[in-house]
C-alpha cells in the first residue's frame, strides 16, 4: 500500500534556508545541505525547495545548489519558484531535481502546464495553488503571493483551477490554504476535502500545521496523499520520527524504513 | 555488502532522460563512477550497463533509435538494469503512445487503472514484495517488504520474469529479471537505503 508522505518545505533565499512570518522578515534557518540531510535522516519522504526570490526578481533558480542537493540526498525533491518555461524547468531537472512546481506563471499562461507535461511527463509537473475563501463563501485563487505588495485575488474558483490544471497535465497538486497558513491551528480540512473530490492526481496539503494531531486529521479527514509543512519542522515542534510513530498508531500507512 | 570499485566499469546508456544526474549521484555515493555514453565500443567494454529513463516511452525509444542503442542493447552480454521508463523499454510494447520497445522481456506496458482512493500517477513510497520463487535471486536480497520510491503512470501488470511486485490498487511488476536483463520500476536513486541496496546488489552481479 502506498504510504502517506511527510514533506518539509525549505524556503531558499540567496543560497540559504530562511523562514519568514507571512512572507516577511526572513530569518536564516541554516545551510541548505545541512537541513536537507537532517530531514532526510529524520525520515522525511520528500523535500520541497522554494526559491522565494527567484520569481519576484524575475530570474531563474540558481542551478548550483540544486546540483549540490541532488548529489547529497537520496530521497526525491521538488524545486519551486522562478520556473516560467520549459527551458527553466529543464535546467532544474537536469541539475537533479525530480519534480518542478509552478504556480503564478501557470496562472498567467495555463498552456505552460501542457508544455511541461509534454516535455517531461506528468510525473515531473507539480502545480502549486494558493487559495483563500472569499466573503461570498467561494474559494478562489491568489497570484504572486510571494510578494505581499503584488498579491492579486483572481476571479478563478479554486476547484475549477485544480480541475483545469489536472486536465492540462499536472501530476500533483499542492494546495496552500492561505487562510490557515501560519496560524498553526491545523490544515483547512473543508477546503482540502473539497479539492480532493475533484483531484484525481496526488494532492499535497499545505498551510496550518502546528501539532502532530493536525497531520493525523488531514490524512483521515481530507484523504490527502501528503502533508507539507515548514516551521513546525524547522523549530522542532513536530519531530518527524515522533510524527510518523503517532501516524502509524492511528492506522495511517507511513514509511518507516 | 562490500563493493570493489576497481573491478566495476559502469556505463549509463544515453536515453535522453532528465534523471541521469540523479542516477550518477546514487552510484557516486557507492563509490562508482557512472559516465553517460552512446558509444558502442565503450558500452561493450563495461562490466555493468544501466538504462535510465524519465518521461515517456515514445521519446526515449526514439532517442535509442537515433543513437543506435536500440540495435546495440540486445547484443550486450553484461548485466543490464533498466530504471523506471528504462525498465518499461525492455518489454515488447508500451501503451504509452503505442510504441514498440526493445522486446528483451515478454509483455506489454499498460496504464495503471485509477480507482477510488487509487491515484495516478502512482507517486510515493510503496512496498516491494519479493516472489517466494525469487527469494534467492541476488538482485532482490534485503528488499522484501521494504519501501521504494515510485513515480509513474504505466507499468507491466504481470510477468513470468517478475522478481518483486508492488500493489497500487492492483499488483504490478516492480522488479524483473531474465538472465542478464533486469529492470526496476521504482527509482533506486531516490529510494534511500533500500535503493542503495538494490544498486549494490546489481553491481555485485
Amino acid at each position: 500500500m502506498l504510504s502517506r508522505r511527510i514533506i518539509p518545505c525549505l524556503d531558499v533565499r540567496e543560497g540559504r534556508v530562511v523562514k519568514g512570518v507571512r512572507f516577511r522578515d526572513h530569518v536564516v534557518m541554516g545551510e541548505i545541505e545541512a537541513l536537507a540531510l537532517r530531514y532526510r535522516d529524520e525520515g522525511a519522504d520528500e523535500l520541497v525547495f522554494y526559491d522565494i526570490t527567484a520569481s519576484p526578481e524575475g530570474r531563474p533558480v540558481d542551478r548550483e545548489w540544486v546540483e549540490r542537493v541532488a548529489r547529497l540526498i537520496d530521497i526525491p525533491f521538488c524545486v519551486a519558484g522562478g520556473i516560467r518555461s520549459v527551458a527553466d524547468a529543464a535546467r532544474v531537472l537536469e541539475a537533479g531535481a525530480d519534480k518542478v512546481s509552478v504556480n503564478s506563471p501557470a496562472l498567467e499562461r495555463p498552456a505552460l502546464i501542457d508544455e511541461l507535461a509534454a516535455a517531461f511527463g506528468v510525473q515531473c509537473v507539480v502545480v502549486g495553488v494558493d487559495s483563500l475563501r472569499d466573503a461570498d463563501g467561494e474559494w478562489r485563487v491568489r497570484q504572486y503571493t510571494g510578494d505581499p505588495g503584488r498579491t492579486r485575488a483572481l476571479p478563478r474558483r479554486t476547484l475549477d483551477w485544480v480541475a483545469e490544471a489536472v486536465s492540462r497535465g499536472a501530476g500533483e497538486i499542492v494546495l496552500n490554504c492561505m487562510g490557515s497558513d501560519g496560524a498553526r491551528e491545523g490544515y483547512d480540512i473543508d477546503q482540502l476535502a473539497a479539492v480532493r473530490a475533484v483531484c484525481p492526481v496526488p494532492l499535497v496539503a499545505s498551510g496550518g500545521a502546528g501539532a502532530i494531531d493536525h497531520f493525523t486529521e488531514v490524512f483521515q479527514n481530507a484523504d490527502v496523499d501528503a502533508a507539507l509543512a515548514a516551521s513546525v519542522f524547522h523549530s522542532g515542534a513536530v519531530p518527524i520520527p515522533e510524527l510518523k510513530r503517532r501516524l502509524r498508531e492511528a492506522g495511517i500507512e507511513v514509511r518507516d524504513d | 555488502m562490500s563493493l570493489d570499485p576497481s573491478r566495476i566499469r559502469l556505463v549509463l546508456l544515453d536515453s535522453g532522460g532528465n534523471n541521469l544526474g540523479s542516477v550518477q549521484a546514487a552510484f557516486a555515493r557507492l563509490g562508482i563512477e557512472a559516465p553517460v555514453s552512446s558509444d558502442a565500443s565503450r558500452i561493450r567494454a563495461a562490466t555493468h550497463v544501466v538504462l535510465p529513463g524519465v518521461g515517456a516511452a515514445g521519446p526515449a525509444m526514439q532517442r535509442l533509435r537515433e543513437n543506435g542503442l536500440d540495435r546495440l542493447i540486445p547484443t550486450l552480454s553484461q548485466p543490464l538494469l533498466g530504471i523506471c521508463v528504462g525498465m518499461q523499454l525492455l518489454f515488447e510494447q508500451s501503451a504509452e503512445g503505442d510504441v514498440d520497445c526493445l522486446g528483451l522481456l515478454p509483455g506489454r506496458v499498460e496504464r495503471l487503472p485509477e480507482a477510488p482512493g487509487i491515484r495516478v500517477p502512482h507517486m510515493g513510497w510503496n512496498r516491494l514484495e519479493v516472489a517466494p520463487s525469487a527469494a534467492g535471486h541476488p538482485l532482490v536480497q534485503g528488499l522484501d517488504g521494504r519501501r521504494a520510491y515510485f513515480v509513474h503512470s504505466f507499468a507491466v501488470r504481470g510477468s513470468a520474469d517478475a522478481l518483486a511486485t508492488c500493489h497500487h490498487g492492483q499488483p504490478f511488476v516492480a522488479i524483473a529479471a531474465r538472465g542478464r536483463v533486469m529492470g526496476a520500476q521504482c527509482h533506486p536513486e531516490r529510494s534511500a537505503a533500500v535503493g542503495a541496496r538494490l544498486l549494490a546488489n546489481f553491481l555485485s552481479l
